[in-house]
């Protein structure tokens, strides 16, 4: 093994596409063993910095290592030992789950006396033992999803990349399928995934979010909630949808985001809480309670993104007091 | 080398997992070799006559009779005028149309010229239009000759007269003219042609649009182990319909082949070959299977059917559909098909014009689809 101490480090890492710019100057680094999350919203360039991580792309600029090896110039030894999870379920339908593993095994060159005995383990690992000989084209969701994990480890990659892996399975199977993830990072196995879910984000060591190319934010989960300007307040009152227009339409407010039957109102001071009440309550919303908490994860996402997107429309001079929705 | 077979593996059980494709990739070549073989080679062109016989004679009808006499023209109508005769050949009820004026019969007879007008059905395949005007006229001539030698010897000036010339044509190889032991050496080819091209056509960019590439080449599989781990099995496929097809030109149309028949597989092999590089080498420039079947089928397939010399000679072809033609392997192998099939030659004697320039464009072809192949999006 060559000496590194980082699992992947990418320095100024850029790919564009024509004019378009999909990855624009990223740096971040991580350490061996750690689950780092990639967020943003769909089309920041997730994927395609995953991409370029596995050598799939080439990049433009900058440079990117993962487990010591050039992304560039060295893709075949990167490949030897990453594993990888596509959006897309990719692997061949018309073949039974027993014979997709043997596939990734063959091709990953397992030796042939390790081979049966590695396949038997990740079977049981991931589950699959009652579905061995069927064809993959049978399975549901999620046992795709627990198959296409074991075929992308079944060569014990020190790295794994998940590109929204878990994306349209139900929350009891993706909590089962993060505790496969967890075992795994146990062991040492370094993890970058990307997700929608903020619940996932929140099992990160670290998350990097990306806004329209570039990293805006690079922290632990805690880190980012914390980074969240103003505070936070959760209001329970009637209609709560058309009670975020009204919201939204205050000077006070930064903020609003509909969590089921309450609303999430950011503002700049905890006095202002009393204000927006009244404004509620004058606009004929019953509000039945107010209650300053501490920030999800989602609300630190959202915030953030509507900070990039009224930077980027507003006018110079104004006030930056609202988001559009 | 482990990983060469791992591939090949999977793509054969892409193949017998799914019966409906296994069932057409083995039978369709076969049946359309049917078909074609007795669709396109029918015996010798029968040519349908229509006449108006104006003069009504010992002498027109004889000299009609040397026309259905022969097998080539078959008498449908007797006329009653010009314009009836026009009209039978407008609405292609025949493909000729024979007027004998009043005077046919008596000019004859007084050893005057007598004249016939012919019409040819112009709308026909043109090579089947020169083939009825020259039948027409060789019989027409063969009469006026008759006639002439009768003259003659009638009036006593000649004794036992003969023809200055006797020819002797004797046809090699094809001595019936039998179109099947034309068509179906020529057939083989064009079939074997569309097998190889669609199935590896599709190979790399079915796989691109399933997904599955890009779990497939985040691995550290090499170019040339999945290519070749692709052309392999098509290549036992094709070898299959190699062998299908022969059989059935034996046992069906009884075309045997007349040279070595180890020597004609092997440069079918090579031909398999080289056909199925070009088509992954379509697969790997393609973003989605129907564009692949696109570009095979308007770049390669229908100039293979049209330009490869299965129907029209080539040497008359204006320069660029010549050389278009030349870059395409199958027209070399159909040429190879027919000299060893037909004629019995070997490769060594179409060395030059068939041989190397058949065995040079499959490896061209075949290692341009493997260096072509990058392990990118």
């Amino acid at each position: 093994m060559n000496e590194y101490t980082n699992a992947v480090e990418a320095k100024g890492l850029t790919k564009r596409f024509g004019k378009f710019t999909a990855v624009d100057s990223v740096d971040f680094t991580i350490p061996r063993g750690e689950i780092f999350g990639l967020l943003g919203p769909n089309g920041a360039g997730k994927t395609t910095t995953i991409r370029m991580l596995c050598g799939l792309l080439l990049p433009d600029a900058g440079s990117a290592t993962v487990q010591g090896f050039d992304v560039a110039s060295q893709p075949e030894e990167v490949k030897q030992r990453i594993g990888y999870m596509s959006q897309k379920f990719s692997l061949y339908n018309d073949l039974t789950v027993l014979e997709n593993i043997r596939f990734y095994a063959e091709i990953y060159g397992l030796p042939a006396e390790r081979r049966a005995t590695r396949v038997e383990e990740l079977i049981e690992m991931a589950g699959l033992k009652d579905f061995k000989h069927e064809p993959t084209h049978t399975l549901s969701g999620a046992w795709r999803q627990r198959l296409a994990l074991a075929c992308a480890i079944v060569h014990n990659p020190p790295m794994l990349f998940l590109d929204e892996a878990t994306a349209g399975v139900d929350p009891v199977s993706r909590r089962e399928f993060w505790d496969l993830i967890y075992a795994l990072a146990g062991e040492g196995v370094s993890v970058l995934t990307t997700t929608h879910y903020m619940d996932e984000a929140d099992y990160c060591n670290t998350i990097g979010m990306m806004y329209q190319a570039e990293l805006i934010a690079l922290a632990s989960p805690d880190e980012i909630k914390d980074e969240l300007p103003g505070v936070l307040v959760q209001v329970d009152c009637e209609r709560p949808v058309e009670a975020s227009e009204i919201l939204q339409g205050l000077p006070e407010v930064h903020n609003v985001a509909v969590h089921g039957a309450q609303v999430h109102v950011t503002l700049k001071h905890e006095w202002q809480a009393r204000k927006i009440g009244t404004a509620l309550t004058y606009a004929g919303f019953a509000v039945h309670s107010m209650e300053t908490i501490q920030p999800s994860l989602e609300d630190a996402f959202i915030s953030m993104v509507m900070q990039r997107q009224s930077r980027a429309t507003q006018v110079p001079g104004q006030p930056q007091n609202r988001s559009i929705a | 080398m482990n990983r060469l077979w791992t591939i090949m593996k999977k793509e054969l059980f892409h193949i017998w997992r799914d019966p409906r494709t296994m069932a057409m990739i083995l039978l369709l070549p076969a049946l359309l070799l049917i078909l074609l073989g007795y669709g396109i080679s029918g015996e010798s062109l029968n040519t349908t006559l229509a006449v108006v016989d104006f003069s009504k004679t010992d002498e027109s009808r004889a000299y009609i009779e040397r026309f259905t006499v022969s097998e080539d023209f078959e008498l449908l109508y007797d006329a009653a005028s010009e314009d009836e005769l026009i009209d039978l050949i407008d609405r292609d009820l025949v493909d000729v149309g024979m007027i004998l004026p009043e005077n046919f019969g008596r000019k004859l007879s007084t050893g005057k010229q007598a004249p016939v007008q012919v019409l040819v059905d112009g709308s026909m395949n043109p090579t089947d239009a020169l083939t009825v005007q020259l039948k027409l006229s060789a019989i027409s001539q063969m009469a006026s000759q008759d006639i002439l030698i009768e003259r003659i010897t009638r009036s006593g000036v000649g004794q036992n007269l003969q023809l200055p010339i006797l020819d002797t044509v004797r046809t090699l190889y094809n001595p019936n003219g039998d179109q099947k032991l034309y068509m179906i050496p020529g057939l083989i080819p064009i079939l074997l042609q569309v097998q190889t091209l669609i199935l590896s056509a599709l190979a790399i960019v079915r796989e691109r649009e399933q997904g599955t590439m890009e779990q497939l080449i985040v691995t550290p599989v090499k170019p040339w182990e999945l290519m070749l781990g692709k052309i392999i099995p098509y290549l036992l496929v094709s070898i299959i319909n190699l062998f299908i097809l022969l059989w059935l030109g034996d046992l069906l149309f009884g075309v045997q082949v007349a040279g070595n028949f180890w020597e004609l597989i092997g440069l079918s092999l090579i031909f398999i070959i080289g056909s199925l590089g070009m088509g992954v080498l379509i697969s790997n420039i393609s973003q989605s299977q129907m564009q692949a079947i696109y570009v095979a089928i308007f770049i390669v397939l229908i100039p293979a059917i049209i330009l490869s010399g299965l129907l029209f000679t080539r040497e008359n072809m204006p320069a660029v559909t010549y050389w278009y033609s030349e870059l395409l392997p199958v027209t070399h192998f159909l040429e190879i098909t027919r000299g060893i099939i037909v004629r019995g030659a070997g490769a060594q004697t179409l060395l030059w014009s068939s041989t190397v320039p058949l065995v040079g464009l499959s490896v061209l072809y075949f290692v341009a689809s493997v260096l072509v192949f990058r392990k990118r999006i």
